[in-house]
């Protein structure tokens, strides 16, 4: 566990991913947000787009190891990174070490990025030991965890630790957790009908449990869950975990309208 | 070869169309599932000690495929001794002509078999009939797909894409001549039926043709897992036994298959134990009452001696559970026959293509989330889902994947690699996607992704991106 020393705070860099980039800003500054309140100063390198999980996981390595190094390069004077998703956070943590295994100028160069990076809620949790700002959100929510986090970096229980806290929230979980829900990054977009079809199984076993809201790590996961929502009629709210721990969610979910009535 | 994956290509998705609109289908999937799932798992919750089996039954596998030669050698050493025949055969004709030949040579008139994926593997039932025999599946699943004139869609579950509704049907059509004018609904009943046609094949049968689980070195045994006992009848009755297996099918020793056992059963349907496990060692010995006169074993390689040293070779320690299948989200929806050869799900979509050649499986390492869920049951662990990685790779560097998607993936990950020019170039159709989604929070199309909008809404994103408002936001502070 890491201790924050008063006069010189935990430098983390944020490592932004696409996702939240492009689709979804308020997850970035809510992690933005949950980093500070925890003590740390947090830099945003400009040179990042992506982690290259497309380009992975089409088999296209010699590209996936262009963006790699770039993000090796980005994120070289950070002390921690720090990835508010568990798919990509697997991709800088186990994956590019893989890529990189038979090259001696970069394998050591991407083990120590691999060393230093952490999804959020695991850093949060496992190595600061945080306790966050009181926040409530009136809900009752069903947690998604999704695949690589789960199963590639075991992340389960951090999230609901945090959750824990949040004043009036209760969490249902779902019947088969462990199940995938179809996004598979370019599958979604390759297979469609597949994709379709598993999304609405996860679905039903959301409305299932009842819940008015769906919370989750990877925004991938999240826009997929929340579009099929949206497609059945569903009214249920869909937020990534940290907009909900630093008190965010107060605004639209996602794949919700912007509330003219709002002002 | 563009124009012929192409088609390849829309015929893996045509199949996976039509098995998504098969209401039969999606009934006997869905009821099928769950129950792999939960019995499994409290069958391993009741063993505290599973996945340290599971590292000593991987472990004894790459041993196997370590020293496959000499334990191979060893095991056809004690068959013979035990008074048993093994042929070897590099392909699937080959090994058919070989099983052929023995039947012919006995002048057999109706061959029984248990249930055997390497027999399915090789085709070796329309070799049979060409050749003037009767041949009869015994295992109750695989003698539904056998009426159906079907394959197998479950390398454990023959019969899984089937409801009891259709069986019903299939049974009252095949087993009206035979004097059973009742039509029987209920399982019970339909089983007893199945039994009774049965068991008059089983004392009439010339030749019985079984698969193998494990095949043991230092005896010479096969090995058989049944929960119906045909396999033991397949076995015992006729006047000759042939045994198919695959050459990665051998263990050193009894005490290597005690722990292999522990894992098979309860990976592939939750039980403890099968309700049969039986070791056959050769044929009937002076002093027995009953069993084969002559025992053959039909090794068969068809591609498998090829992966041994290379990156796929923990593929061979498999051990057709069928957990993978049962614990994955595409074969869940799609069921078997839609993978278009006979191993389906995680499994099948990585052997398919190392046995056969990508030419007719092209789809098969794409069409998967990656979720690991297949790694993660594998009583072995083999890491499929990173086998189904490689293919990927092995298909992006022999130019076999699509030549647009492959442009298109190539401009974004030129872009990806230079992140201001990436952020530029993201700005406007990110703006435009916002200002079109604005109102309803969601995009019901999407223009180059017409698909995901099928079944479900694109989120709208937001209008400007974190990194531009995160400069904006330094700017101003």
């Amino acid at each position: 566990m890491i201790e924050a020393q008063t006069h010189s705070p935990i430098k983390v860099g944020l490592f932004i991913t696409c996702l939240a980039d492009l689709m979804r800003p308020q997850v970035a500054f809510a992690a933005v947000a949950l980093l500070e309140r925890a003590g740390c100063r947090v830099r945003v390198a400009r040179e990042q787009s992506c982690c290259g999980q497309p380009a992975l996981n089409s088999g296209d390595r010699a590209s996936t190891m262009n963006i790699a190094k770039s993000v090796i390069r980005a994120f070289s004077r950070d002390d921690f990174v720090v990835v508010p998703s568990g798919s990509c956070a697997d991709t800088l943590i186990n994956k590019y070490p893989d890529l990189f295994r038979h090259d001696v100028r970069w394998a050591g160069r991407a083990q120590g990025l691999a060393d230093k990076t952490f999804e959020l809620t695991t850093f949060l949790v496992d190595q600061l030991g945080a306790e966050l700002d009181q926040v409530s959100y009136p809900g009752v929510c069903a947690y998604h965890d999704s695949c690589s986090g789960l199963r590639e970096l075991a992340i389960q229980q951090q999230p609901r630790t945090l959750l824990d806290r949040v004043e009036g929230l209760s969490i249902r979980e779902l019947e088969d957790g462990n199940a995938c829900c179809g996004f598979g990054g370019l599958f979604s977009v390759k297979y469609p009908d597949l994709s379709g079809r598993i999304v609405s199984d996860k679905c039903a076993q959301i409305a299932q449990t009842e819940a008015d809201t769906v919370l989750g790590g990877d925004l991938g996961c999240l826009l997929n869950i929340a579009g099929r929502l949206r497609r059945e009629g569903r009214d249920l709210k869909v937020f990534h975990v940290a907009e909900v721990l630093a008190g965010m969610a107060d605004g639209p979910a996602i794949g919700e309208a912007e509330s003219e009535d709002k002002a | 070869m563009s124009v012929s994956t192409a088609s390849q290509r829309v015929e893996f998705q045509e199949r996976a169309r039509q098995a998504l609109q098969d209401t039969s289908l999606q009934r006997a999937l869905a009821k099928a599932r769950g129950g792999f799932v939960d019995h499994r798992l409290d069958a391993i919750e009741a063993l505290p000690e599973f996945d340290a089996i599971r590292d000593a039954a991987r472990d004894i596998k790459n041993h196997v495929l370590a020293n496959l030669d000499g334990y191979l050698e060893l095991y056809e050493q004690q068959v013979i001794e035990n008074g048993g025949q093994v042929h070897w055969a590099r392909d699937a004709d080959e090994a058919c002509q070989i099983v052929a030949g023995i039947c012919k040579d006995v002048g057999a008139k109706t061959v029984t078999k248990g249930k055997s994926m390497v027999s399915e593997e090789m085709h070796l039932n329309p070799v049979l009939e060409a050749a003037g025999m009767t041949v009869v599946e015994t295992d109750l699943g695989e003698y539904i797909v056998q009426l159906a004139g079907e394959t197998p869609s479950h390398i454990i579950a023959p019969a899984v894409h089937k409801t009891r509704e259709q069986i019903t049907d299939l049974f009252h059509e095949h087993h009206s001549p035979l004097g059973y004018t009742d039509r029987v609904t209920q399982r019970e009943a339909l089983v007893n039926e199945a039994r009774s046609v049965l068991r008059e094949r089983f004392v009439t049968a010339d030749v019985g043709i079984t698969g193998a689980n494990f095949l043991v070195a230092e005896t010479g045994a096969n090995v058989i897992v049944t929960n119906e006992g045909n396999g033991d009848l397949t076995s015992c009755l006729p006047r000759v036994h042939i045994v198919t297996a695959g050459i990665e099918k051998v263990v050193p020793s009894l005490d290597d298959l005690s722990v292999l056992l522990r894992v098979l059963a309860r990976s592939a349907t939750g039980q403890e134990f099968s309700a049969y496990t039986s070791l056959y060692s050769g044929p009937r010995r002076a002093d027995d009452i009953e069993g084969p006169e002559a025992y053959h074993v039909v090794l068969l390689d068809n591609g498998r001696s090829r992966l041994l040293g290379g990156q796929y070779q923990p593929m061979l320690r498999c051990i057709r559970c069928g957990a993978c299948l049962n614990h994955c989200p595409v074969y869940g929806s799609i069921g078997g026959h839609a993978y278009g050869w006979v191993y389906s799900g995680p499994m099948g979509s990585v052997l398919t293509p190392l046995l056969n050649g990508f030419d007719q499986s092209l789809d098969l390492p794409n069409a998967c989330t990656l979720n690991g869920r297949c790694k993660e049951v594998c009583p072995v662990r083999i890491p499929l889902s990173d086998l189904l990685l490689k293919h990927r790779v092995e298909q992006h560097e022999r130019r076999l994947s699509p030549g647009f998607g492959r442009f298109l993936l190539g401009v974004w990950a030129w872009l990806a690699c230079r992140p201001r020019l990436y952020q530029g170039v993201m700005a406007l159709p990110l703006r435009l996607m916002y200002l079109l989604g604005r109102r309803r929070g969601v995009l019901a199309w999407l223009p180059g992704a017409g698909g995901w909008t099928g079944s479900r809404d694109f989120p709208a994103p937001a209008g400007r991106s974190f990194m531009r408002q995160w400069q904006n936001r330094k700017v101003k502070s």
